[in-house]
């Protein structure tokens, strides 16, 4: 059962990964995070159920990611709002206040 | 010994803190820049009399104290001071002359606005020639050697704003810096050469004492050669003399101490100073001999048709440093030192004189002047005392010293006898025809509204006049005690009467026919004007001496060297352009890739990544 769980993670993982990289709007940049984000989760949870050492311990770290997860929502939202207002658009390829 | 002996460093000590405190006082202190220079070389005249007196009193053994400065393995090298009878003499004579000349620039440089500036280069050269008279080996003799060039250097170029005085500057500089060349290269041989590398005069004299045999033939020929060919350098003889007829752009004043009583005499006094090795090979000392007889009539014809007044008595200082090689070439120490001494009093009294006749008129050129003596009576005098010593007439010093050279070379080797003889003549002629074109005659217009100089620079020249014509009865024909006080060997006397006889007799003709052609012009000179012989062109221009190096050494180094720009401009030049450009564009290539955009950013450390993966992956499957 183990690499259809880990198949299955791995592309979810390079979606998130191709949205977060080539994606213009920032909402769908953000999404594609979340989505990277659950793969891993998926992964741990794989691993805690069918790995060489079952253990609940990975059901439990998946928790906190998707705790910390969900602070990381709140705080990308917020962030792109407050750059929403200043520069008055979403899409990714006009930040480019790192330049400079 | 003498307390005044042990502490003899001192001496050179006086000018350097007078230099020190004048280079530190700046240019506002005029006349405490004359009275600290002037007190400067005082006090070492002082102190090297004292160090004479007793020497002459007492004649004690010669003193030498020397300390370790370095020491490399199991070499040490020591440097210190040595008095001798020749070092007492010079140092007498060296800081006599610079305060004479400290006390005659008061009036000639009063002014100037960087007066205190010369007196500095003055005290700083004073510094420089008395240590190295007073140095006990070859090394720190060479880096005075070196100082006292460099002092030079910056006197002619003393007024650097004229571009004459520049390149004077500069081709003193250069061609001296050919013969010292000559000179390091003699003493790293003596170095390689001598035992346990000694380089101390007393050492050298013990090796090269004829029969010791540490150093063969050979090398003792090519070390006293070398020396020599710093002497050449150093003291203006043919062929390195073209710097010195130039380096009169000089302040006067500097040209009587620098380049006439001193710093050129220090060729003369290095080959004295280390006469044993030249004893040592007679070839060495037949070079030395021809190539100061030759330099002495060469310089002498040179002299015969210039129209500066100071660059006549810059040939003939030339003419006379040959004499002095001349004497040392023949064996005779004690004819070129004596002539050494009387040459410096005489020489320094006529530039001195030549200078207050320029402060007068304004005019370096001979042909302008005339009439002279009713207005200036002091330098009319004391110019003529110079001019009959330099003739060889006696009983003024420059006969006796002359007539002890003639005396040698009569007895040793005719031809050059008979070279000295005819530069005698034409020292007669050239210094009749100076005198009677500056002094007698109708007053021109220049030295119309002439008057004569103050008595600070008057003073000078009379006390000198003194010297010139009384300090040549220290050695006489029937009288050696100088040469016996001196080379501390047998008492030497040569008398000639020939020698005598013929140097007063070609001495009288030069004056003589000098005077029916410039006095009594016997000789139409407008005509001589209107057209010049070749020969008077050639003479004018130095045997075309300058044009020969120019043509010879000056343009084939000047093509190589523009060779070598273009090489360096193009090839080495292009490659660092091309060095460069290289890099902005790899960096302005690299530069486009920080955009900005994050997205752009996570690819890059993405295909990293995979690179690295594929890396670390494919390398399972290579063999």
């Amino acid at each position: 059962m183990l690499p259809s769980y880990l198949t299955m993670a791995a592309i979810l993982f390079c979606i998130g990964l191709y949205g977060a990289l080539v994606k213009r709007n920032a909402v769908v940049v953000l999404l594609s995070l979340e989505l990277m984000l659950n793969a891993v989760n998926l992964n741990l949870i794989a691993f805690s159920k069918y790995g060489v050492v079952p253990s609940l311990t990975g059901q439990i770290f998946s928790l906190f990611t998707i705790t910390v997860a969900a602070a990381e929502a709140a705080i990308g939202v917020a962030i792109l709002i407050a750059l929403f207002r200043m520069r008055g658009t979403v899409n990714v390829d006009e930040f480019d206040k790192m330049r400079r | 010994m003498d307390k005044w002996t042990q502490t003899a460093w001192l001496i050179p000590l006086f000018p350097l803190t007078a230099f020190l405190i004048l280079t530190a006082l700046g240019r506002s202190y005029r006349r405490a820049g004359v009275i600290i220079g002037s007190l400067g070389s005082l006090g070492a005249f002082a102190y090297s009399l004292f160090i004479l007196v007793d020497r002459l009193a007492n004649s004690p053994l010669d003193y030498n104290k020397s300390f370790e400065w370095l020491a490399i393995g199991s070499y040490s090298l020591r440097i210190g001071f040595e008095i001798t009878n020749l070092t007492s003499l010079m140092l007498s004579v060296v800081a006599f002359i610079s305060f004479l000349v400290q006390l005659y620039s008061a009036g000639y440089m009063k002014n100037d606005e960087r007066i205190t500036v010369f007196y500095g280069y003055v005290s700083l050269f004073t510094f420089s020639m008395l240590g190295l008279v007073l140095s006990d080996n070859l090394l720190s003799l060479y880096i005075f050697w070196e100082l006292v060039g460099v002092c030079s250097f910056l006197l002619i170029g003393f007024w650097f704003t004229l571009p004459k005085a520049r390149a004077a500057a500069k081709k003193a500089f250069i061609v001296t810096r050919i013969g010292d060349v000559g000179l390091l290269l003699a003493i790293l041989l003596l170095f390689w050469y001598m035992p346990e590398h000694a380089l101390d005069f007393t050492t050298i004299q013990s090796v090269f004492d004829g029969q010791s045999g540490a150093i063969t033939n050979g090398i003792t020929t090519l070390i006293a050669l070398l020396i020599f060919v710093g002497a050449i350098g150093k003291s203006g003889q043919f062929p390195l003399h073209v710097w010195l007829p130039d380096a009169m752009e000089g302040p006067t004043p500097i040209s009587a101490l620098i380049h006439a009583a001193t710093m050129v005499a220090a060729g003369v006094f290095l080959i004295a100073r280390t006469f044993d090795i030249f004893q040592d090979s007679a070839a060495a000392m037949e070079t030395i001999a021809y190539v100061g007889g030759f330099t002495a009539i060469f310089a002498a014809t040179v002299a015969l048709a210039q129209n500066d007044l100071k660059r006549i008595l810059a040939y003939s200082t030339v003419s006379q440093l040959g004499y002095m090689m001349m004497a040392l070439g023949l064996g005779s120490l004690t004819g070129g030192i004596f002539h050494l001494i009387t040459h410096a009093f005489f020489k320094a009294l006529l530039f001195l004189g030549a200078g207050s006749v320029i402060h007068a008129v304004h005019t370096q050129n001979i042909n302008e002047m005339g009439g002279l003596s009713s207005k200036m009576r002091v330098t009319t005098w004391t110019f003529a005392i110079g001019a009959l010593a330099l003739s060889g007439i006696p009983p003024f010093s420059g006969f006796w010293s002359k007539d002890v050279i003639l005396a040698v070379a009569w007895d040793t080797n005719p031809l050059l006898f008979v070279i000295g003889l005819a530069t005698a003549f034409i020292t007669a002629l050239y210094m009749s025809r100076l005198f009677i074109l500056v002094f007698r005659g109708r007053p021109s217009a220049a030295s119309a509204g002439a008057n004569e100089s103050p008595a600070v620079m008057t003073l000078p020249l009379i006390v000198l006049a003194v010297f010139a014509a009384a300090s040549g009865f220290i050695e006489t024909p029937w009288n050696g005690w100088f040469g016996k006080w001196l080379t501390d060997g047998p008492e030497e006397v040569h008398a000639s009467g020939v020698a005598i006889v013929g140097s007063v007799a070609v001495g009288l003709l030069g004056l003589y026919i000098g005077w029916l052609v410039y006095g009594k012009k016997r000789l139409s000179l407008a005509a001589r004007q209107e057209k010049k012989p070749w020969f008077v062109n050639m003479l004018e221009r130095g045997w075309y001496i300058d044009e020969l190096y120019i043509a010879l050494f000056v343009k084939p180094l000047k093509l190589l060297s523009s060779m070598l720009l273009a090489f360096d401009t193009h090839v080495v030049g292009g490659v660092v352009r091309f060095a460069g450009a290289a890099v902005s564009t790899a960096g302005r290539t690299a530069a486009r890739l920080q955009n900005g955009q994050a997205q752009t950013y996570g690819l890059a450390a993405i295909i990293g990544f995979v690179i690295i993966v594929v890396a670390i992956v494919g390398r399972r499957f290579l063999p």
